[in-house]
């Protein structure tokens, strides 16, 4: 019970951010959970922000452990996608007959690359302890280069039925196939979590490396670690992006993701100088984001000003969501709870069992 | 002792491969035509892989040419690399500056070298003496070609969905700038006008045109300003099922002539695609090559096909990056 209370809590700077959304788009429209069958999937606003924020979903689950563990960012997520996503479609493109097995494939070999980048990383940060956004700044610069030479120099084309399939709609299924791959995804991480200590070892060492260390944890095995997993995370990021776009384009492919990722976390009410986590937070920040995004398109915003609207809006709510501002609220929510309480005790005559921590609070004010 | 060893190892694993990378010079002497290119990196784009490609063929040993290359994006070096042809004795050095401004210095000394400066692809902002010739690309052509194809080829009333690129890039203001021209003029309405912002991105565009959907607006073409804007625009539909190409209700047309737009083009997938000629280098190798320089600015002519004009023989010449084959459909 406690537990949940302390979650929701956490929760409530992401979640209370998205409603303030969602009553912006009800307030133009009333049709805003409008849900239509179109090829036989869902279609409609939700779907489009599930659909459109899949990749930055993963990412940002990636972002939010390496931000925990190594009190820094990665900053070549998009680069490292990129890159992944260059060789599954290399790899694919070389198999001959595109079956389900050699995109499997060709997952799994990006998925090794993935975690060789994620390696790359995770030395230069846990062993050489150069800052993350540093260390990550050299794949960022040169990252694209090398997906460039993978390509042959050139944008190759996925154009085949499985890769299509997989960037839209499988036949049968009522969701298009990115939502499934995140769900699946989200569910994976959220089992991993619960079944092993990577949280606790992840936020020990995100809060004090030495004390995590004279407890027997090593600080570089974990950051270390957690690159690995934003390594992967990055190549399922990258598989789902190239297939979405049917074309493997190193220029344009997630340009400036990386952004929406560390703001992700930060609404999330995420430290990003550490510590405790929580992902669920990060998720719905994903999630807010896309739906800031598309918020100011469906408010038709001036394309020249759309840029400057979105950072007066993130700078918003980044001031709402600084601890500042949530002592206050937290306060002052204390003390309306704790007269509504007194109130209710007058009223009744006699306390109910969740009038009982109220009158406590008051009574402790008056002392 | 073995974490030493460890240690070495690693730094070793890091610094290896990036040793691979450095190339090593080449050196020649001759009577060729010395000629100096700085241009930007390949990796730019699609267009540029294919300019730095023209680049390498035309002015190579076999055709006559001493051709020393820089490609970079970022404009010191690109001065500093200028300034290296000049005091090499370059006959011709030939510029796509990363920059517009910061080149006066150069283009000076250059002048008193005597080495004529030819500019590709983008202008400098300098005044004309400065340099010999400029051949670049007509944005503001490219823009009006494709508006009239879209008034000519769309039927009335036409509603448009404007998909600008990178918001302030040259492209992205001529390229606008007949469109904006044409509802200022009463022809055509813009019911939705978006953009990729700092990027020229598929997912951008495809919000764009999602967001259009879901506002309930109803239109009948689709103006982007790149192919692969196009591509993500025409996503949005296919996920809306809209109808679009040949036989649909709203007209596509993208940009930059890669092949895979164009073959999306041929198969009546899409209705059009407008040039963007980064192939400068044969026009102006024959400039040298006949002893007759231009001066000053001078547009290239681009072509805009259609499901009724589109070639194979045209896609093999003008189409740039990877061609996915005939009769297969970009989706």
């Amino acid at each position: 019970m406690r537990a949940l209370k302390l979650q929701i809590s956490h929760l409530f700077l992401p979640i209370s951010v998205m409603v303030l959304l969602i009553i912006i788009n009800l307030i133009k429209g009333a049709d805003y959970f409008n849900i239509t069958l179109v090829n036989g999937a869902l279609y409609g606003n939700i779907p489009n922000i599930l659909f459109g924020a899949s990749e930055l979903v993963i990412l940002t689950i990636g972002m939010t452990l390496v931000t925990s563990a190594s009190q820094g960012q990665d900053i070549s997520i998009g680069v490292s996608a990129t890159i992944t996503s260059a060789i599954f479609v290399l790899f694919v493109l070389n198999a001959g007959q595109v079956t389900i097995f050699t995109i499997l494939a060709g997952f799994l070999i990006s998925c090794i690359a993935g975690l060789v980048i994620g390696a790359f990383n995770g030395i230069l940060v846990s062993v050489f302890k150069v800052q993350p956004m540093i260390a990550t700044l050299i794949l960022l610069t040169g990252g694209r280069s090398i997906a460039f030479m993978i390509d042959g120099k050139l944008s190759p084309i996925l154009a085949n039925d499985i890769s299509n399939q997989i960037g839209t709609v499988i036949p049968g299924l009522p969701l298009q196939t990115p939502i499934i791959l995140t769900a699946l995804f989200i569910v994976i991480v959220a089992v991993v979590l619960k079944t092993t200590n990577l949280r606790l070892y992840a936020e020990s060492v995100g809060i004090n490396p030495s004390a995590a260390r004279l407890n027997g944890i090593d600080p570089k095995k974990i950051i270390f670690l957690t690159f690995l997993i934003m390594g992967v995370c990055s190549a399922v990021a990258g598989f789902i992006a190239v297939n979405k776009a049917g074309r493997h384009d190193s220029v344009n492919l997630l340009k400036f993701i990386m952004m929406d990722a560390i703001l992700a976390v930060a609404i999330g009410g995420n430290s990003l100088i550490g510590g405790k986590f929580s992902i669920t937070g990060s998720i719905i920040g994903a999630y807010t984001i896309e739906m800031l995004n598309r918020t100011l398109l469906r408010l038709e915003v001036e394309t020249e000003a759309i840029k400057a609207f979105k950072a007066v809006f993130i700078i918003i709510l980044m001031v709402v969501a600084s601890p500042v501002v949530r002592v206050f609220a937290k306060k002052a929510l204390d003390q309306i709870r704790s007269s509504l309480a007194g109130i209710a005790v007058k009223l009744t005559g006699a306390p109910k069992d969740t009038a009982v921590s109220g009158t406590d609070a008051s009574g402790k004010k008056e002392n | 002792m073995n974490k030493k060893i460890f240690t070495i190892v690693l730094i070793l694993a890091i610094i290896v491969p990036f040793a691979l990378f450095v190339g090593c010079g080449q050196e020649a002497k001759s009577s060729l035509i010395k000629v100096g290119i700085v241009n930007l990196p390949p990796e730019e784009s699609g267009y540029r892989q294919a300019n730095v490609e023209a680049m390498n063929t035309v002015f190579s040993k076999d055709n006559g040419y001493d051709a020393k290359q820089t490609n970079t994006g970022d404009n010191s070096e690109q001065i500093a690399a200028a300034k290296g042809y000049i005091r090499d004795g370059v006959d011709y050095l030939l510029i796509s500056a990363a920059n517009a401004s910061g080149w006066d210095d150069t283009l000076k000394s250059a002048k008193t070298a005597g080495v004529k400066v030819i500019l590709f692809d983008r202008t400098i902002e300098t005044d004309p003496s400065n340099y010999q010739a400029a051949l670049v690309s007509d944005m503001a052509y490219e823009g009006k070609m494709a508006t009239d194809w879209v008034l000519n080829s769309v039927s009335q009333p036409i509603k448009l969905v404007l998909i600008r690129g990178q918001l302030g890039s040259a492209a992205e203001i001529g390229r606008s700038a007949a469109v904006l021209d044409a509802q200022k003029a009463g022809k055509l309405e813009i019911v939705a006008d978006g953009t990729g912002g700092d990027s020229w991105s598929l997912e951008e565009a495809r919000k764009v045109v999602e967001a259009a959907i879901a506002a309930g607006k109803d239109f009948n073409v689709i103006y982007a300003q790149n192919d692969g804007m196009a591509q993500g625009a025409v996503q949005a539909l296919e996920a809306a099922g809209i109808s679009h190409g040949k036989d649909g209700k709203v007209k596509i047309i993208g940009f930059d002539f890669n092949r895979f737009a164009l073959r999306n083009v041929q198969a009546g997938y899409w209705d059009a695609d407008m040039q963007c000629n980064p192939r400068q280098a044969a026009e102006i190798s024959k400039w040298i090559k006949s002893g007759k320089l231009p001066s000053g600015i001078q547009y290239q002519t681009e072509l805009l096909l259609t499901t009724d004009t589109i070639t194979d023989e045209l896609i093999d010449q003008w189409g740039i990056n990877a061609d996915p084959g005939k009769g297969v459909i970009t989706r």
